[in-house]
């Protein structure tokens, strides 16, 4: 028995968008989640948006026209959220680190989606020695811990050291390196299992030439989950970003605010009982990924009809209710 | 084996009734909201009785068969009462529905490779029923286990308790199932399409062997189907379902001899008849001979390499056959016969690894794809799987269209009139263009597939099982339209199938598939009368028959055929 | 176009008792999937010894600003950089097909000695944190995926999230704070005291793992310092790793509930408890392993800033010392022995999925 939950035809695009669309089938927990996580990328995007009329300080300034800010103060009036080891303001450089995430995690994205999609399509579809060689390769590079490949690119990249853009440049190119291999498997795998489904098939004995199979029939059919894994590697972009900072190897505390960065610093600070160093930018972190998260895994579920459950009770009560309609 | 004389039966009920149920209603929850499956169905199942619950798919008569066993998708509600030894199972709980469930009802699956855990032994399978419903040791549950299981006839139960699932064969695995049904003796089995996933001769044993154990153990089965040579064969009464409702409930020779209600009579007359409107009954010699051969195999094979090291797989060897201009070829056998794959080769799906395949006179052994590229708009191909066979992305028209995209240089509205026309041909609304293929019915899609093939006037149309995937009505109504294109168009067509009846119903000439060879070959109706080789008499023996007076004879013949 | 399996076939009916067969698939996979070890060493090799190269030698790297232009090229000609570099590409497949893998430049050591002389802490570690992921992961993704979609897997997928979300060093930091610094209860760096651990490094043949060497030495006061050291690190690892077992458990056993071998078993009168326990886990547990193989590989990623965080001195510790002096000969030889790691591991967690399997063994 399948029920199906189509779109029907008079339903504006509006409604028909992504989310949107998610938002509107979900209910109980997982509209909870849905929203929850909404709620925090939103913030997030507007934190990275807003950063220069919301803070109230450069993420690099030490002093104004009152004089230096003074070290490790602890949140007060002035420095909400206190003052690090170098009198930067922490609220202001940890809202101006989401603008650096932003950057790092669209540009990762964008490039790797790219690389890895089409590698994928036309591995997958054509196969032979390409295939092969791909799949070691990817295999290869999947299996190894993808901080230490990133720490591996930065070092080729940029010599560890950088500007805002290079800095942004060279860890999204590190991270674009590591997610490369993962939307090639995906893509891959999605394209061998549709290369023996009938509709290809049949494109192929019409006689269809593989650029047309590829394009008009695999390329729409193999990228379905992708704004799922969309979301999930946005996240681990991020991660691996603050990871690269946390080992130095993010960009310079003048360039940009980077919470890995500072939560690098804040280590130290940690030993002598000062928390604010480092609480606020690792809460940045946490809330961000958990948000992602959060949107990527209900649309994956709503996307599945199978994974939508009503419980037992539920259906009782509704059907309660329609056979008492039938019987009066 | 005698019947059991501890029978604890509530003293009310009537001795005889195994499972009563009374005003069964059942709703699905959805974000559409609830979706009524089951309305009103009352029935009721003697001890010792075969019933067959008939209907074709999303009739509910799986749903309601289901509930003798208080099992119910998460989503469902039922209400109404579901007696099983006076026992409600709608309102038992927990533990008081466990103790019932695998004592007194069980349950056959449809798939039986899904059916048994493939991480355990059958021997484990089968015991776990026994001990979690008695307190005795291993030991003594293993010797019941393989006593159940040499009751079902599988050869050396004492070694093959320890085997895991994946070492038997299909049919053997349906026994391993039935085997963990019976380890209890339960009073009634619940068997939900216990042999569609089997091929003929194997649903024949499997059959038989039900009818043997509920001679011996006197168990009631209720069986669910949606073939009635499978109903002909085996059930005392039947109840026919349709949308969630009891249609007809009758004695299995009245319903068969004197069906009152007319969706029992379309159902049946929908069912092909083995022998019957034989597309070669007038015929005595195999027609369209003077024309062209358009496909020609000599000494044909076909070899699947295995992975790692891993022996290969051989579908087809040393085959010769012939397909003439104008000719429609059936080509029958069960799975693993290499029926698709021989229709795949002629397509160029795959390759062939040894002998020679002519098709349109291009030497198949020398495949280029280059160069059998034009070659292609003369040969269609219809897949199984209607659902499966179109981009979902696309709609139908352009789906029709691709033909035409690929082959032909028209401008838009030149399509739009071909595609309406094609359309038209397989008697499918011009508006069907705009629409996407999930908003078609399966016999729908069928049927645009069959526009899509059709669409550049192909000489060789291939048919892979294009209706077994199809309700029997639905079927029936496909086959009369590729009956009438044919004759009409006079396309060449392999028509491959497992259906025995079905391919005598559109192809003359019929050759018969058994492990890739090519056993028999003649006039339909002369291979279905005069079966010359041992597998084509024991597969036209298998096949159930929709008349319960005829199948009781050939039943005979069968059991004849394996003794001999 | 390949096809690698003949479509619309089943398997091929096993109907005769075949004993003599048993086994022999197996030693078969055992060997290829052993073999596949190499392709994948050989390629990580290649790949991270071109791409330290393509920027420069590392001599200019670790010493660019401290010497003069003509010191550097003496130094760089004398290790060989000058040379073109596909000669000391095959040099260097040579030396680390003997196990030789060069000199630190910082500290002038042999990088296999950095190895084996860090390589244990890591190990402990590593191990220490997968205990922990595994008593986390397991029985609570079992638990997640039978109330799915109900308020028990709803808070334990949001703890999962959480896990996930959490970098390891934000989850140190705060443990430090809190255990450490505020509290006062457990010690917040380092693997031991320094009495201890001259107690423990100065036994005969230690194996380096602590707490081994302290069980070993009978000791208990060092087992116990031992132990309030490696609290903290493996419970901040391996509460991350098991937020990831979690989900990878909570998808598989949410997969293997809904089979019809699950429904049998139900109908056969099996408890839940049983049909999740073993029905729907034994199945799952197949490819649960093999993808923990590789979250292996993260684990180490994991490792690096675990052991940064809280000072324990293994490999992790090590190479951020090595990658803040810019010694990019001690980070090569770091990455390519972690590389070996991770390849090995992968093939002992497939194996170990293989005997699971009764398919693959039989």
């Amino acid at each position: 028995m399948t029920t199906q939950t189509l779109p029907s035809a008079n339903t504006s695009w509006l409604k028909q968008l992504p989310v949107i669309s998610h938002l509107r089938m979900s209910s109980g927990l997982q509209r909870g989640m849905l929203v929850a996580g909404l709620v925090l990328s939103v913030l997030f995007f507007l934190c990275a948006l807003f950063a220069p009329l919301i803070a109230p300080f450069d993420f690099a300034q030490s002093s104004d026209a009152s004089g230096d800010f003074p070290r490790q103060a602890a949140p007060d009036a002035k420095f909400i959220w206190g003052t690090t080891a170098t009198g930067y303001d922490v609220f202001s450089r940890t809202l101006y680190g989401a603008q650096t995430a932003i950057w790092v995690i669209v540009a990762a994205v964008v490039m790797s989606l790219f690389v890895g999609v089409l590698l994928g399509l036309i591995s997958g579809y054509l196969g032979g020695w390409f295939d092969r060689i791909m799949v070691v390769l990817a295999d290869a590079i999947y299996a190894f811990p993808s901080l230490l490949l990133a720490i591996v690119m930065s070092i080729v990249i940029s010599q560890g050291q950088s500007s805002l853009f290079g800095g942004i440049m060279a860890a999204a190119i590190s991270i674009t390196v590591v997610f490369i291999p993962q939307y090639f498997r995906v893509v891959r795998a999605e394209v061998m299992r549709l290369k023996a489904e009938p509709f290809v098939e049949s494109a192929q004995v019409i006689g269809a030439s593989p650029w047309r199979v590829m394009f008009t029939h695999l390329l729409r059919n193999s990228t379905r989950t992708l704004p799922l894994i969309f979301t999930l590697n946005a996240t681990e972009a991020l991660l691996t970003l603050a990871g690269l900072g946390f080992l130095g190897f993010g960009i310079e505390p003048t360039a940009a605010s980077e919470w890995g960065y500072d939560l690098n610093r804040a280590m130290s600070d940690a030993t002598s009982g000062i928390w604010w160093t480092g609480l606020f930018p690792g809460l940045a972190i946490v809330l961000t990924v958990m948000g992602l998260t959060l949107v990527g895994e209900s649309m994956n579920d709503l996307n599945d009809p199978r994974l939508r459950r009503f419980s037992r009770k539920k259906a009782k009560r509704i059907t309660q209710s329609t056979q008492r309609g039938a019987t009066q | 084996m005698k019947h059991s004389s501890t029978d604890t039966r509530h003293p009310n009920d009537a001795p005889e009734q195994v499972l009563r149920i009374e005003g069964l209603n059942i709703d699905f929850v959805t974000d559409a909201g609830a979706i009524p499956a089951v309305r009103g169905v009352d029935l009721e199942v003697k001890a010792g009785e075969i019933l067959a619950i008939v209907g074709e798919s999303g009739s509910g008569k799986s749903v309601t068969a289901r509930t003798a066993l208080g099992i119910l998708a998460e989503n469902g509600a039922a209400h109404g009462g579901v007696y099983l030894n006076g026992k409600n199972m709608l309102t038992l709980h927990g533990a008081q529905l466990r103790e019932v469930r695998g004592r007194d009802v069980a349950m056959v699956f449809q798939e039986p490779s899904t059916a048994l855990n493939p991480v355990f032994t059958v021997g484990w399978q089968i015991m776990e029923g026994i001990r979690t419903h008695s307190k005795i040791s291993k030991k003594e549950a293993k010797a019941r286990a393989i006593e159940a299981m040499r009751q079902v006839g599988i050869p050396h139960p004492e070694q093959r308790v320890n085997y895991y699932p994946h070492q038997f064969s299909g049919g053997q695995k349906q026994r391993v199932v039935i085997a963990a049904a019976l380890a209890l003796k339960p009073r009634l089995i619940v068997a939900d399409e216990p042999t569609t996933a089997l091929d003929v001769t194997v649903q024949a044993e499997i059959l038989s062997l039900l009818r043997e154990l509920r001679a011996e153990l006197g168990t009631a089965i209720v069986i669910i189907t949606h073939n009635m040579g499978v109903v002909a064969d085996i059930a005392d009464r039947v109840v026919v379902m349709n949308q969630g409702q009891i249609v007809e409930q009758a004695p299995a020779l009245e319903l068969f001899e004197r069906p009152q209600q007319d969706y029992t009579k379309s159902l049946l007359a929908a069912v092909p008849h083995l022998g019957r409107e034989s597309a070669s009954a007038s015929l005595s010699e195999r027609p369209h001979t003077d024309a062209s051969v358009l496909v020609e195999a000599k000494g044909l094979g076909v070899h699947f390499p295995g992975r790692l090291g891993s022996a290969g797989f051989t579908a087809v060897k040393d085959v010769d056959l012939k397909i003439h201009a104008g000719e429609v070829y059936g080509l029958v056998g069960e799975s693993g016969s290499g029926k698709t794959t021989i229709g795949r080769s002629i397509a160029g799906l795959n390759r062939i690894t040894s002998g020679s395949l002519k098709v349109l006179g291009y030497e198949m052994a020398a495949f280029k794809e280059r160069s059998f590229k034009p070659l292609r708009e003369q040969i269609g191909f219809v897949f199984q799987d209607p659902a499966a066979s179109f981009n979902p992305h696309l709609t139908v028209g352009e789906c029709v269209a691709e033909p035409l995209a690929v082959h032909r240089e028209l401008n838009p509205a030149q399509t739009r009139a071909k595609v309406s026309e094609l359309l038209e041909a397989v008697q499918l609304p011009a508006g069907f263009a705009q629409r996407y293929p999930h908003e078609l019915s399966g016999g729908q899609r069928q049927r645009a597939s069959l526009a899509r093939a059709l669409a550049l006037d192909p000489k060789l149309l291939i048919a892979d099982e294009p209706t077994s995937a199809l309700d029997v009505s639905v079927q029936a109504k496909v086959l009369e339209l590729f009956r009438e294109l044919q004759t009409e168009l006079g396309f060449a067509a392999l028509f491959v199938s497992h259906d025995l009846a079905v391919v005598d119903q559109l192809a003359t000439w019929v050759g018969v598939l058994y492990r890739g060879n090519l056993v028999e070959e003649g006039l339909g109706s002369k291979v279905l009368a005069k079966p010359q080789h041992t597998y084509t008499q024991r597969l036209i023996a298998s096949l159930p028959v929709p008349d319960p007076r005829e199948q009781a004879q050939r039943r005979a013949l069968i059991e004849e055929l394996n003794q001999g | 176009m390949t096809i690698t399996s003949p479509p619309g076939q089943e398997t091929s009916p096993i109907a005769a008792p075949k004993a003599k067969n048993q086994g022999g698939g197996f030693l078969r996979y055992l060997i290829t999937r052993f073999l596949l070890i190499i392709p994948t060493v050989f390629i990580l090799i290649t790949v991270v010894f071109f791409l330290m190269r393509v920027t420069g030698d590392p001599i200019t790297a670790a010493m660019g600003g401290r010497l003069t232009p003509d010191q550097l090229a003496a130094r760089i000609h004398e290790a060989g950089y000058d040379r073109p570099i596909l000669v000391q590409y095959f040099e260097y497949l040579g030396q680390v097909f003997t196990g030789n893998l060069g000199r630190t430049l910082s500290d002038n050591r042999a990088v296999t000695e950095v190895l084996s002389t860090y390589g244990a802490a890591t190990l402990e570690l590593a191990i220490n944190s997968v205990i922990v992921a595994l008593l986390v992961g397991i029985p609570l993704g079992l638990v997640a995926a039978k109330f799915r979609d109900r308020y028990p897997d709803a808070i334990l997928r949001i703890l999962a999230i959480l896990g996930y979300a959490t970098p390891v060093f934000f989850a140190g930091l705060i443990l430090k704070l809190v255990f450490g610094v505020w509290l006062g209860w457990l010690p917040i760096s380092g693997r031991a005291d320094w009495q201890t651990e001259l107690e423990l490094t100065g036994l005969q043949s230690p194996s380096g793992i602590y707490w081994l060497d302290a069980l070993r030495s009978g000791n208990m006061e060092a087992f116990w310092n031992v132990t309030e050291h490696a609290l903290l690190p493996a419970l901040a690892l391996g509460l991350l790793t098991g937020g990831v077992f979690l989900r990878l458990v909570r998808t598989n056993a949410i997969g293997t509930l809904g089979r019809e071998y699950v429904e049998a078993g139900r109908s056969r009168g099996v408890s839940e408890f049983r049909l999740t326990t073993k029905h729907a886990y034994r199945p799952a547990l197949i490819p649960i392993i093999t993808v923990m193989g590789l979250q292996i590989a993260m684990l180490l990623g994991g490792a690096v800033l675990t052991e940064t965080t809280f000072e324990w001195s293994g490999l992790g510790f090590k190479l951020a010392e090595y990658l803040t002096a810019r010694d990019f000969v001690a980070v090569q030889g770091i990455v390519v022995l972690l590389a070996i790691i991770v390849a090995v591991t992968n093939f002992i967690v497939d194996v170990l999925a293989a005997l699971i399997d009764p398919r693959v063994r039989y």
